[in-house]
């Protein structure tokens, strides 16, 4: 078989191809192309744009207990924006996305740090890369219960606490409250801060931490002048996945809080476990827009198909 | 970098670690539970030790089928793993030459990662009961894990493809090869682990998911559902039996995928080291 005889394989610079055939070349090539994107672009057109222009629609609709109405009503929007408890769970929402965000961006950096600028030799460099990724390879769920026998009324940290005579009585503040959700987050998502920093960092030019220290520059200088506006892209594509994950959780906020604080997704799993769809439609077209409009603001900053 | 260790990485090193017990602690706690007596309850101490929660775990439960819900999350990790594999490489291909509308698929495949699983979940299954389908964990459940797997999957390949050199196609070619050899004994031996991995991804991905599952799997629960309806329902240490089961299967299918990885780098070197 000869490239000739097959016109997509032909390269660009094909010095005796006429001008017909390099046009079917590069046809050919733009069709193979298009095939090529055609799974994707269905799939989540299919699967993401269908469902979310129907989330849009359904959130005007009318409905009542028993089924949904085709309509135009705005009541869904009105009724979840003009009451306060919405307003409070969405400024309890920011509240976990601010904290967790800060506690994982820190930790995530100086894990990240650490093992691209500490770590020597290339091997163990993987090894620990891997011994942080492997559990959230597993079950969130699950390690999301595993916390229970750690921070319960007489779990590991109370049993510790109460036995070394640090407090007089259990704490109960340590689960069922914002401190285990907000923890919980911490394990479940730093992750996703560590690998896109970590990524940013390996390719950072050694050479310019060298030049910095012949220029005289302290390990501190080093690190607040170079590597830090340096590491500035992962930080931003660790936020995004972050802040989009914290916003979007219900599961860790109903669990570890014992159902006393609210989220908005877990504002709306209530309003679909009653089936309202439609009023949990409204609630998430607002969520959407935010996130969104969030994730917008942090493009702007970095160029995520730069930072691949 | 060659001078001796300072005081900042003995900092460092202890701050790694401890971030290291933080990720495994909790989930050793309930390794060590589910080993509890047949008296033992859900925190420490160990009331005896015993196989009891495990032997429990395969009889049939009160509530929930655990064997069936594995099996439902088995095979619809491994068909998500697939399509997620196939897709992405192909996507990645595409993304190589400039398309019509390459840029907003780029985005979508962007917004399908930061879209809300919840939101991702409300509006499958809200569809699929006005187009009057019935959802179930193989045909919505299955669209659904593939809006999460498929943006790493495309995102990888991207990183892959940006880093990939034209010149050994281009070399494959100026020897005689068509493309679809070139493609076949140039390329995808070369981006094969890479391959893996997002294999691995799609398959713990959807093997794991919940939220994307919750109004789209119908009638039958996946794992992550019956592992949730557990946590509500049953207050003995079968709950860390299934949990330290389901953990050790994770790290089996890890284990396994990186040493596929591992001896695949392998016979590549010893390849080139005889050519």
């Amino acid at each position: 078989m000869t490239a000739a005889a097959n016109p997509p394989a032909l390269p660009m610079s094909e010095p005796d191809g006429t001008l017909p055939a390099r046009r079917l070349a590069r046809f050919g090539r733009s069709a193979a192309a298009y095939l090529q994107a055609a799974p994707l672009a269905l799939i989540l057109g299919a699967f993401l744009l269908a469902p979310l222009a129907m989330i849009v629609a359904v959130s005007f609709w009318d409905y009542d207990f028993a089924r949904l109405y085709p309509d135009f009503v705005l009541t869904n929007y009105i009724e979840t924006l003009g009451s306060a408890v919405t307003w409070r769970t969405y400024l309890n929402t920011f509240k976990y996305a601010v904290i967790v965000w800060v506690l994982t961006l820190v930790i995530g950096f100086w894990v990240a740090y650490f093992l691209a600028f500490h770590v020597r030799s290339q091997t163990m460099q993987m090894v620990l890369f891997l011994v942080c990724t492997v559990p959230f390879l597993t079950s969130n769920i699950i390690r999301m219960i595993s916390w229970i026998p750690v921070l319960g009324r007489n779990g590991l940290v109370n049993t510790a606490l109460v036995d070394l005579g640090i407090v007089p009585a259990p704490v109960e503040w340590l689960l069922y409250s914002d401190f285990a959700v907000v923890l919980a987050m911490v394990h479940l998502y730093t992750l996703f801060m560590v690998t896109p920093i970590f990524n940013t960092l390996m390719r950072i030019d050694r050479a310019l931490v060298e030049a910095a220290r012949d220029a005289g520059a302290s390990s501190l200088q080093v690190l607040t002048n170079v590597i830090l506006p340096l590491a500035k892209p992962g930080m931003a594509i660790g936020t995004i996945f972050v802040v989009t994950l914290v916003m979007a959780d219900f599961i860790t906020v109903q669990v570890m809080s014992g159902g006393q604080s609210a989220s908005v997704a877990l504002m709306m799993r209530n309003q679909m476990s009653l089936l309202q769809y439609p009023a949990a439609a409204a609630n998430a077209v607002v969520l959407l827009a935010i996130v969104l409009l969030l994730v917008a603001a942090i493009l702007r900053v970095v160029d995520i198909r730069k930072e691949l | 970098m060659s001078e001796t260790r300072g005081l900042e990485f003995w900092i460092l090193a202890l701050f790694f670690a401890l971030f290291v017990v933080f990720l495994y602690g909790p989930l050793s706690a309930i390794v060590i539970l589910s080993f509890q007596g047949p008296d033992g309850g859900l925190t420490f101490p160990l009331n005896g030790t015993s196989l009891h929660w495990f032997r429990n775990l395969t009889e049939r439960q009160a509530v929930g089928d655990f064997g069936g819900s594995f099996r439902r999350s088995l095979t619809l990790g491994i068909g998500v793993m697939l399509v997620t594999v196939v897709v992405s490489l192909l996507a990645g291909l595409a993304f190589r030459r400039r398309f019509l509308g390459a840029t907003p698929l780029f985005y979508l495949s962007v917004a399908s990662l930061v879209v809300p699983s919840i939101i991702v979940s409300l509006g499958i299954g809200v569809m699929f009961q006005q187009v009057g389908l019935r959802p179930a964990w193989y045909s919505s459940a299955f669209g659904a894990h593939l809006t999460w797997t498929l943006p790493f999957g495309v995102l990888i390949m991207f990183a892959v493809f940006n880093r990939f050199s034209p010149a050994y196609e281009e070399a494959a070619r100026d020897l005689g090869a068509s493309a679809w050899q070139t493609f076949l004994h140039v390329l995808l031996p070369m981006i094969a682990p890479m391959l893996i991995g997002v294999g691995l991804f799609g398959f713990t991905l959807s093997y794991d998911e919940f939220a994307r599952s919750l109004m789209t799997s119908g009638t039958y629960n996946t794992l992550p559902l019956e592992i949730y309806g557990m946590t509500t329902n049953v207050t003995t240490p079968v709950l860390y039996a299934l949990g330290t089961v389901t953990t050790l299967f994770s790290f089996l299918v890890i284990v396994a995928t990186l040493g596929a990885i591992v001896w695949l780098g392998r016979r590549r070197a010893r390849g080139q080291g005889t050519a």
